[in-house]
């Protein structure tokens, strides 16, 4: 019973390191990562660029920012189907209101709050009315993709001097660049890890997924937490929202259909548990990375068709749940 | 205050200090029933206090009462000699109040310090301090006598030790009265002794603990005093060192229990019985069973006793298929084959009730006469539903037979105490008409009177012919009950033999081996 239990001097944990199990799937993801752009940059000349990295960052900053709040809902066992719409819905608000011109820092209140109240109403619904996560984020979808169409049927570009140039906005680092766009999705990381490993709301978040009754039991803010995870899904999602209007610069309905798919399978590859729990926004980061980094080396390519990578994806997740599978059940 | 504690012959010796806990003329009804009718309880510091009570007696609405779950209707609690009313979990935990309930209320996905820390974790500049919360925690963990390094996942631990931190949770919020709601049915008897151990260091600390079992034994090994329920209403309150346990069974149900004593029956040997029904030859699993034989003839009881994870309730799996055997070879009548699924069992008049109950055996949402009639349904096929009137005639016959209630046909099974489930699983068994009926732990965790009448039905369908295997961690009733005793430890069978004058201690030295001393345990 008392296996494993010595106390060990620090000098024996550094020497015996071993990552502990819980952080193998990241690891996992990780070293995929790697592997994917080792092989792409010995075949395909110019993959190995380190720009190609960092583009891929900003290439999919919206997608970061999407992950990192679906991570939230998933860790507690939920899951938020509507962001994807509350994307577009988010570019079309930023866009219209922008042609009526309004002040684009006004706007960008708009955007954040919009989808931060979507996100609240979806919470209320699953904890206090007890509804699917499922059923309550699906209407969530088609509630913010009707609102869309309701605005506009038509794109409506973005023209807006401070968007315009926030959108081209480049930090350098030597001869490489990032957007500033890149930047605020790598921000919402950070924020988002610190959150969910070192505070009381974050470990609430963990123990709800671990066992929501207990965490009732153990007193926790159970409520304010599973209400606050959706929160948080829908300010992420309307924050993407933004960075993608920046990114492709007009409003659309049909802008990011599917996408909430796409969040959710690098959360997925990333190693966290859709039953919850378990799993870090770290992986989540990893897994848009995976996804961009597949893409990046189809269109490397030149001669596979882009319906490969939605092949690549679907075979990678059945992977990743495959083996998670197994790891959990070794450790029961 | 004192006074009081002395008007009543119970203190506990040795110890003037008036009583933490006071629960006066506490009355508690839901609608039109009163499930506590004026109980009064008295919890002194440095205490354990067994609450005894069958199922249903109103042991867990009191223990709702002092937590503040159910709000009192009636009557006084005071704390310290201070009137204290609880609204809820949180006002009772202020007072010094923490509960320990029957299944780990814990998160096993999160480390043991997290478990014990979530909610009042320290932090530094906003963040929890990890440090200092592995350093609070491990320091809680010594001080109870628990090697747990704090910095382990949860789920790694075994059942056990996650239920002491559970406890090590509610004492780290320096908690006065701790209760212990039925701690140590899923323990065996080393995690007992270990929960043991660290009762036995809070009661010298001076902390009063409720302890809720329904194992007499432990009971007896652990309390000091005790508070007898029946029917929502207070018996006695009594020291344990001062009542029999014939007097305490008295007690509990209001009435002698004839069935307490050994069932009277002609033990069988294979001698008349013939060919055995049942042959298990070197039958094994790995990982879960080593090779084991077993044989069983008609018309007798094979108990199987031993600790938990002994392989009881492997083998039990086995015979039935639920579970597939890698080696040995199995011969039900005359036909040799190793079973593959259940259905092949149950094709061969097997029938098997498993442990647990909650999972395996019933389903909650579904009536009683639903859940009666699942096997015989599932034994036809889908295409034969069982006509109306039979079903009706059935499920009349087996309600009646086994005294089940509600005897209400309609009524949802969740509903239904763990003693009534129960009977409605044995029902559910015997209307397929087996010939081998294997009962893997049948009388967990359900209330003396209901166990009796379960034993009862057993001895009568062994008498009848019907042929069962006997599992139970309970070793009276495993005696009781066989006629032939199989023992087992380490996944694998270790003795078997005749049940005559087998005694409870004769068995627990074939399961402890030659090693263990004499005088450890009292049968």
């Amino acid at each position: 019973m008392s296996a494993s239990t010595v106390p060990a001097s620090s000098w024996d944990r550094v020497r015996g390191y071993a990552p502990p199990p819980r952080y193998l799937p990241v690891v996992a993801t990780f070293a995929l990562f790697v592997g994917l752009y080792g092989v792409g940059g010995m075949r395909y000349e110019g993959l190995s660029d380190p720009q190609v990295l960092l583009s891929l960052l900003l290439d999919n900053a919206f997608l970061i920012v999407l992950a990192v709040g679906m991570t939230f809902v998933i860790l507690t066992g939920g899951i938020d189907l509507s962001v994807g719409s509350v994307v577009a819905l988010s570019t079309m608000i930023a866009a219209r209101t922008l042609e009526l011109g309004w002040s684009p820092y006004l706007s960008i209140v708009a955007v954040l709050l919009t989808g931060t109240l979507l996100g609240l109403l979806m919470g209320v619904l699953v904890h206090y009315f007890q509804i699917q996560p499922f059923v309550a984020t699906l209407a969530g979808l088609f509630l913010a993709r009707g609102l869309t169409y309701l605005i506009s049927v038509k794109s409506i570009s973005i023209t807006d001097p401070t968007f315009t140039s926030l959108a081209f906005k480049t930090v350098y680092f030597g001869e490489y660049y990032l957007r500033w766009t890149a930047i605020v999705a790598l921000l919402t990381v950070v924020v988002a890890a610190f959150v969910l490993a070192r505070t009381r709301f974050g470990r609430t978040v963990y123990a709800i997924g671990g066992n929501e009754s207990s965490a009732v039991l153990m007193g926790l803010r159970v409520a304010a937490t599973k209400v606050g995870v959706y929160v948080i899904s829908g300010f992420c999602a309307s924050l993407a929202g933004l960075l993608f209007s920046l990114y492709i610069l007009s409003g659309n309905s049909l802008h990011a259909v599917g996408m909430e798919l796409d969040a959710i399978a690098a959360v997925v590859i990333g190693g966290t548990l859709l039953t919850g729990g378990r799993g870090y926004v770290l992986g989540s980061l990893l897994g848009v990375l995976v996804l961009g980094m597949i893409k990046t080396i189809i269109a490397f390519d030149g001669t596979l068709s882009s319906y490969w990578m939605r092949i690549i994806t679907g075979l990678l997740l059945l992977a990743f749940v495959v083996v998670q599978r197994f790891a959990t059940r070794r450790q029961r | 205050m004192t006074q009081l504690a002395r008007s009543k012959a119970v203190a506990p010796p040795g110890t003037d200090r008036p009583p933490v806990i006071e629960m006066r003329d506490i009355t508690i009804s839901f609608g039109a029933v009163t499930a506590l009718d004026r109980v009064s309880v008295r919890l002194f510091p440095g205490e354990v206090h067994a609450l005894m009570g069958e199922n249903g007696a109103g042991k867990s609405t009191l223990i709702k009462a002092l937590t503040g779950v159910y709000t009192v209707d009636d009557g006084t609690v005071l704390v310290d000699g201070e009137r204290h009313e609880f609204h809820s979990p949180a006002a009772s935990q202020a007072a010094g109040i923490s509960t320990v309930y029957q299944e780990v209320n814990l998160v096993p996905n999160l480390t043991v310090a997290e478990n014990m820390m979530l909610g009042r974790e320290p932090r530094r500049f906003g963040a929890i301090d990890v440090r200092a919360m592995n350093r609070a925690a491990r320091k809680t963990l010594l001080h109870l006598g628990l090697d747990v390094d704090p910095a382990t996942v949860l789920e790694d631990h075994p059942i056990a030790v996650q239920q002491l931190v559970a406890i090590a949770r509610a004492v780290g919020v320096q908690a006065k009265v701790l209760i212990l709601d039925e701690p140590t049915s899923s323990l065996d008897a080393d995690e007992v002794e270990k929960l043991f151990a660290v009762m036995r260091r809070l009661r010298e600390e001076g902390v009063a603990i409720v302890f809720v079992s329904h194992f007499l034994d432990q009971v007896y090994e652990i309390a000091d005093r005790m508070t007898i329920l029946r029917n929502g209403r207070l018996v006695e309150e009594r020291m344990v060192a001062q009542t029999p346990r014939l007097e305490l069974v008295r007690l509990m149900i209001g009435r002698e229990l004839e069935t307490l004593e050994r069932l009277d029956r002609a033990p069988r040997t294979e001698a008349e019985g013939g060919a055995p029904l049942l042959t298990a030859i070197g039958l094994g699993r790995k990982n879960s069973l080593e090779a084991t034989d077993l044989q069983l003839f008609e018309g007798e009881v094979v108990g199987i006793a031993g600790l938990l994870g002994s392989g009881r309730t492997e083998l039990a799996r086995l015979l039935y298929g639920a579970d597939h055997a890698d080696t040995g070879e199995l011969t039900v009548r005359s036909e040799r084959r190793r079973l593959r699924n259940p259905r092949q069992a149950l094709a061969r008049k097997i029938a098997f009730s498993s442990e647990n109950r909650k999972a395996e055996g019933i389903v909650g949402d579904l009536t009683v006469a639903d859940n009666m009639l699942l096997a015989l349904q599932a034994s036809r096929g889908w295409l034969r539903p069982v006509p109306q009137a039979t079903r009706t005639r059935l499920v009349r016959d087996y309600i009646e037979a086994l005294d089940i209630r509600p005897a209400d046909p309609t009524a949802l099974m969740r509903n239904l105490s763990g003693g009534n489930q129960q009977k409605v699983l044995l029902a559910r068994w015997l209307i397929v008409q087996p010939e081998i009926l294997i009962l893997d732990e049948p009388t967990r965790g359900i209330d003396i009177g209901a166990k009796a009448q379960i034993q009862a039905k057993v001895a009568e369908l062994a008498e009848k012919g019907l042929s069962v295997v006997f599992i139970s961690a309970e070793l009276e009733e495993v005696l009781r009950l066989s006629d032939r005793l199989v023992v087992m430890r380490d996944r694998h069978k270790i003795d078997e033999r005749p049940n005559d004058d087998v005694s409870v201690r004769d068995v627990l030295e074939i399961i402890a081996g030659e090693a263990r001393e004499q005088g450890d345990r009292d049968a």
